[in-house]
Parts: C-alpha cells; sequence; structure tokens
C-alpha cells in the first residue's frame, strides 16, 4: 500500500519524465502477478522437480530419496547417450536447413510477389490449414502414403519407374526429416513473413537504384532484414526437434532413436531419475542452442 | 570535392577563336504515356532538359508528376514512346545503365547499414573493394557534410541528416541525372530552406542535372531553371520560372502558382499579377487601363503589403496586395465599393 501512496505523492515530479523504466509501482506488479501465476504453477515447479527428481536414487521399483549424481554419471557415460543426443541434433539440424530454405522462399513469395494483403493472408492462412489437425494424426497420415504398397511405390509401380517398391520411404530417416518439415515449416514461415512485411517496399527499389541485382537484392537487403524471424524460426524448429518422439517413434517404426524417446522407454521402465537427468541435459543443450541465437539475432526488434 | 565538376560544359570553339557552351539535352521525353490499367497517369508528354539544368516537375497531387520522374528513373515501364537520357534511348533499362540515380521522398535509407555503408552500396554492387568504397563514400558524406555520422544507423539520425545521407547515397555512382522525389516535403520549414539552397549549390557545383518533382510552387520558383507545370497527365506550361510566373499560360498555372487574379472579360480571360493591381484611384497612372468593380470584401495586414479581397460580379473575389503606406494613405473599409485597376501591359491573356 505504502507503494501507492509514494508514487502517488511523486507524481507530479516524475510526470515531467513520464513512465521510469524498471519503476516497481504496485499496478505493474498487479499486472505481471497472473502470467507469474500461471509460470510458477506449470513451469518453474515442474522443472524444480524435475532438477530434484534427476539427483534421486532409484531402484527397479521405487525412487529412493537420496541424493545422488549416479543418474548423471550413468547418462554421460553411457555411450548410447551419446549417440542418441548426435542423431536428435541430425534430425534437427537437417530439418533446420530444410524449413529455412522453405520458409524463406515461401515467405518471400507470400510478402514480395503476391499483390495485394487480400491475397497475402489468404494465401498465408491456407499455410495454417494443416495445423487444425493435431500434429499425431498428421504425422500418421504419411503412413498410407509412403508405405511398401502406398500411394507414392503403387504410382511408381503403375508407370513402370521403378521395379521393387522403394523401401526407404517408410521407418526410415529419411521418414522422420519429412514428417519434421510438414510439421515444422509453418513455424518458420511465420515469423520470416512477420519480418519482411515490415520491410519497406522502397528499399526494394533503392537497391534496385543503386545497381543490386535479384540476387544482391537478397543477401545484402532481404536476407540481412528478415534476421530477427529467421532467429525465432529457429528457435521454434530447433527446440519442437529436439524435444520430439512422437514423430521419430511413428515415422522411425521404432528403429530410430531420439532423446525423447529415449527418455520415454526409460519412463515406461519406471526409471524416473534417470529420465529426469536426461531431461534436464536436454532442457541444458536446448537453453545453449536458444542462447547462441539470441547472441546472434535480437529479437526484441521484432516486439 | 566540392569544387570539382565532374562534368564540364560542352565547349566547342567557333572560328574566331570564341569559346560557345553548345546546347546538348541531358534528357527528353518524346511522346511519353504512362497507363495503369484503364486510368491514363501521364498523357503523351515532350520535354526536353537541357544539359545541367534544375528541372521542377511541378503540379498537384495526381497530375502525373511522379509517374514521370519514376519513368525517366526507370522504376516505372513507359507504356508509350521515348526516354533519352544523355542522347541514348533508355527504354527499360535498368537504373544504373541509364545513368540516372533517384533520391526517395521516405529516404529509403537501408536501416541495417550505418551512413557510410549506406553511401557505399551502389560501388560494394559493382564489386568494388571494402577499404575503397568506404573511402569513398567518406568523401561523399563529407561533401553533405556528414562525415561525423558516418558510423551511425539511419534510425540514429534526424530527418534532414537522412537527407543528406541518401543524397550522398544517390550521389555516389556519379549519376548524369538526379531525380528527387519530394525531397524537401518531410522537412520542417526551417531546414526545408536550408536543404534547397543545398540542393541547388550542390546542382551547381556538380554540373548535372537535377530533376526535382515538387508540389510547392515557391521551392519550383526558388530552385529551377526550368518549371514544368503539369496537371492530369499533361505538361501545362513549361519555361524559365520568371516566365511561368509571369506570364501563365492558362488560369490553372496562374492560381497554381498563386499572387495572381484570373478575371473573366469580354476579350477573354486575363491574369494579372495581385501586387500589380492597385485600388480605387489611389493610383492616377493605372486609371482606365483596366478594371473591375466591386465591394471590399477582406482586408488584412501582412506587414510590408495589405492584401484587400473584392467581390465582384463578374469574377468573384478579386485580390489586390496594396503597399502599407499606399494603403493607410486612403484606407478603406469594409463593405466599401471600389474598383481594382491594373496597367494594360501587367494583364496576360490566358486559357481557361
Amino acid at each position: 500500500m505504502s507503494t501507492t501512496t509514494d508514487t502517488a505523492a511523486a507524481r507530479p515530479a516524475a510526470s515531467v519524465k513520464k513512465a521510469r523504466p524498471g519503476g516497481s509501482s504496485a499496478g505493474a506488479w498487479l499486472l505481471a502477478t497472473p502470467l507469474a501465476i500461471v509460470l510458477g504453477i506449470f513451469l518453474v515447479i515442474p522443472i524444480l522437480m524435475l532438477v530434484i527428481v534427476s539427483f534421486l536414487d532409484y531402484n527397479s521399483v521405487q525412487i529412493l530419496w537420496s541424493f545422488v549424481v549416479q543418474n548423471y554419471i550413468d547418462a554421460v557415460s553411457s555411450s548410447a547417450t551419446w549417440e542418441t543426443f548426435a542423431v536428435t541434433l541430425k534430425y534437427a539440424v537437417i530439418t533446420w536447413a530444410i524449413t529455412l530454405f522453405l520458409g524463406f522462399w515461401l515467405s518471400y513469395f507470400l510478402a514480395f510477389e503476391v499483390r495485394g494483403a487480400a491475397w497475402q493472408m489468404g494465401l498465408f492462412l491456407v499455410c495454417s490449414i494443416p495445423f487444425l489437425t493435431s500434429n499425431i494424426i498428421r504425422t500418421i497420415s504419411w503412413i498410407p502414403a509412403l508405405g511398401r504398397n502406398g500411394i507414392v511405390n503403387s504410382v511408381l509401380l503403375h508407370f513402370h519407374l521403378i521395379h521393387q517398391p522403394l523401401t526407404f520411404l517408410l521407418y526410415s530417416q529419411f521418414a522422420i526429416i519429412l514428417a519434421f518439415v510438414h510439421l515444422n515449416t509453418l513455424f518458420m514461415v511465420t515469423p520470416i513473413f512477420n519480418s519482411m512485411m515490415r520491410i519497406d517496399r522502397t528499399l526494394i527499389e533503392a537497391a534496385r537504384d543503386n545497381g543490386a541485382g535479384f540476387w544482391q537484392t537478397i543477401v545484402n537487403v532481404i536476407l540481412p532484414l528478415s534476421k530477427t524471424g529467421i532467429g525465432i524460426g529457429t528457435i521454434f524448429v530447433i527446440t519442437l526437434v529436439m524435444g520430439d518422439f512422437v514423430s521419430v517413434s511413428i515415422m522411425g517404426g521404432g528403429q530410430s532413436a531420439s532423446v525423447g524417446i529415449m527418455i520415454q522407454n526409460e519412463m515406461s521402465q519406471l526409471q524416473y531419475p534417470a529420465a529426469a537427468a536426461n531431461a534436464v541435459i536436454l532442457l541444458a543443450i536446448v537453453l545453449i542452442m536458444v542462447f547462441l541465437i539470441l547472441r546472434v539475432v535480437d529479437i526484441r526488434k521484432e516486439l | 570535392m566540392r569544387r570539382a565538376l565532374w562534368r564540364a560544359l560542352p565547349v566547342t570553339t567557333t572560328p574566331e577563336g570564341r569559346a560557345i557552351v553548345t546546347t546538348v539535352l541531358d534528357v527528353e521525353l518524346i511522346s511519353v504515356t504512362k497507363r495503369y490499367g484503364n486510368t491514363t497517369a501521364v498523357s503523351d508528354i515532350s520535354l526536353r532538359i537541357p544539359r545541367g539544368s534544375y528541372c521542377c516537375l511541378l503540379g498537384p497531387s495526381g497530375c502525373g508528376k511522379t509517374s514521370t520522374l519514376r519513368m525517366i528513373a526507370g522504376h516505372e515501364d513507359i507504356s508509350d514512346g521515348d526516354v533519352i537520357i544523355a542522347g541514348q534511348n533508355v527504354g527499360n533499362l535498368p537504373p544504373v545503365k541509364r545513368g540516372t540515380a533517384m533520391m526517395f521522398q521516405n529516404y529509403a535509407l537501408f536501416p541495417h547499414l550505418n551512413c557510410v555503408d549506406n553511401v557505399a552500396f551502389g560501388l560494394k554492387m559493382r564489386g568494388v573493394g571494402k577499404a575503397e568504397r568506404r573511402a569513398e563514400a567518406s568523401k561523399l558524406l563529407a561533401m553533405v557534410e556528414m562525415e561525423k555520422y558516418a558510423a551511425r544507423l539511419p534510425a540514429q539520425l534526424s530527418g534532414g541528416q537522412q537527407q543528406r545521407v541518401a543524397l550522398a547515397r544517390a550521389l555516389i555512382t556519379r549519376p548524369k541525372v538526379l531525380l528527387l522525389d519530394e525531397p524537401l516535403s518531410a522537412l520542417d520549414p526551417f531546414l526545408r530552406g536550408t536543404m534547397r539552397e543545398e540542393l541547388k549549390r550542390l546542382q551547381r557545383e556538380l554540373g548535372i542535372s537535377f530533376i526535382h518533382v515538387t508540389h510547392s510552387q515557391e521551392e519550383a520558383l526558388a530552385l529551377a531553371d526550368l518549371v514544368v507545370v503539369m496537371d492530369h497527365g499533361i505538361i501545362v506550361q513549361s519555361g524559365p520560372p520568371q516566365e511561368i510566373f509571369n506570364r501563365p499560360a492558362t488560369a490553372f498555372v496562374a492560381r497554381f502558382m498563386g499572387g495572381h487574379n484570373v478575371i473573366r472579360q469580354d476579350s477573354g480571360a486575363v491574369a494579372v499579377r495581385a501586387d500589380r493591381c492597385r485600388i480605387g484611384m489611389m493610383d492616377s497612372a493605372l486609371v482606365g487601363a483596366g478594371g473591375i468593380g466591386g465591394a471590399v470584401c477582406s482586408i488584412e495586414y501582412l506587414g510590408t503589403v495589405v492584401k484587400v479581397g473584392i467581390e465582384t460580379e463578374t469574377t468573384g473575389e478579386v485580390v489586390a496586395l496594396v503597399p502599407d503606406d499606399q494603403f493607410f494613405a486612403s484606407p478603406l473599409t469594409l463593405g466599401e465599393t471600389t474598383r481594382l485597376t491594373w496597367a494594360t501591359a501587367d494583364a496576360h491573356p490566358v486559357t481557361l
């Protein structure tokens, strides 16, 4: 309460400078409270529990209340863990590269080639239609298309383009990457499109006036001014792919590993502390990646 | 840098050894037309701009002046006709191949590049090395007195400073013709005056042609060697500023340039400068030369002159700008019946 009176008393002086950044007025705290409560209950407390559990001992039937670092030692000393992290990272990087390529050019087309805001927004909404169904369903629906007797193989066989069904289409790394790209491209398109829509059209004309050709304009004007969108899209795609286990288990047919699947397996064997330790390691790796991206791109520009 | 002329004027020597400057055109428009779908923005205009001119395209919004500029710049396709720049028919050549450079109305500086890199952009596109292009850009920044701000981003500059950078960026490719799209409209009145002088000085020193689009007649009169008044996609009148102001060809030009009365008479309409008009019998030399009767409907004291409005039956309100001493020697009152008079030599026939 005293804060309120202080602020009120200080108002005549403060009104000259307008709102002080970082000022601790009661109103500001009140406004921040609902989000703080939601994030506290649904983010901070679960992560704290995760961290605590990761330091607990366990046997085959229960968690034992004693502090150990054995879970982390087990995780980092196992070559399987390293390989799993490596393969997950590989999926993330390949998916990122493909979605970036697609996202950039789709956004470029929407932002600079399509004329009229109505068409731009219309086509952009079309991009988001697949998101009306769950991503598990969207992943599963690839199976009839890519399977041994699926649509793709049937068509290719029918036109005698192949003589044996292609087996790499499903339950393979190809299938996993395909699903990831399908699921995540929009997360790249949206922020890049947003960045590109903010680029003043006369800048393109100014570049042309200064003698820039198409590629020179892309490299020297559009790409640097889309950097923020690319950064945000990269964060989305990397975090979604690093944490995935559904797409990998469906499209990999149980033969491919990912950190998500590894954690899920440990949980199904009631090894909660081991799962928690791997989850904390994964979280740390993803946070480091996000931190590095933020070092390169100032996303506050977009807000 | 400042004193160096980029291009010397074309001089030929007569048999007697006397040097004469030959008239060469920088820009020539031949029956140029611009259509957008069914609407015609620029309709069959022809114009000759001599080398080293300051040319102002003047007119109200929607008159086709910006479309004309953009066609010269190569940012707009020409629907019909030819644009010839320094003797070359440019057709649909890209801007750099024309030897033109444009300064955009909102300056269009690249927000992610600092001043020196903004200015150096054109050279970078030509593959000039980093050190060399930055050195050249610094020279141009110095020319517009912006060398202190070389490392700043455009967002850290005021409007006037951004404009100077934009000017340097347009000039770095050493264009034969600089195109300016309403360059002063975004500035405050004080800066506008300063920048106006500076543009004129630069144009003189560089010896290249400037084509400047504006809707301000004051700007056009102050800057131009050649004023081109446009309306509804056509050129209504073009010529030196004194000619446009003193002898407007049409009632539109007279009204647009301002300071004129367009008076309908039995013999046709005439335009008379308001400052050449007199009221009543104050100046006996003018009596009988030309005149129109009416009632005084407004009196505004403007310092050096008094603006007197007279409501007439035939032409509506006409205005006389009377020197203050003359007015106060025999002041008028509102509603008083009087005559507006002028010398015959000051009345120029105009088409309505």
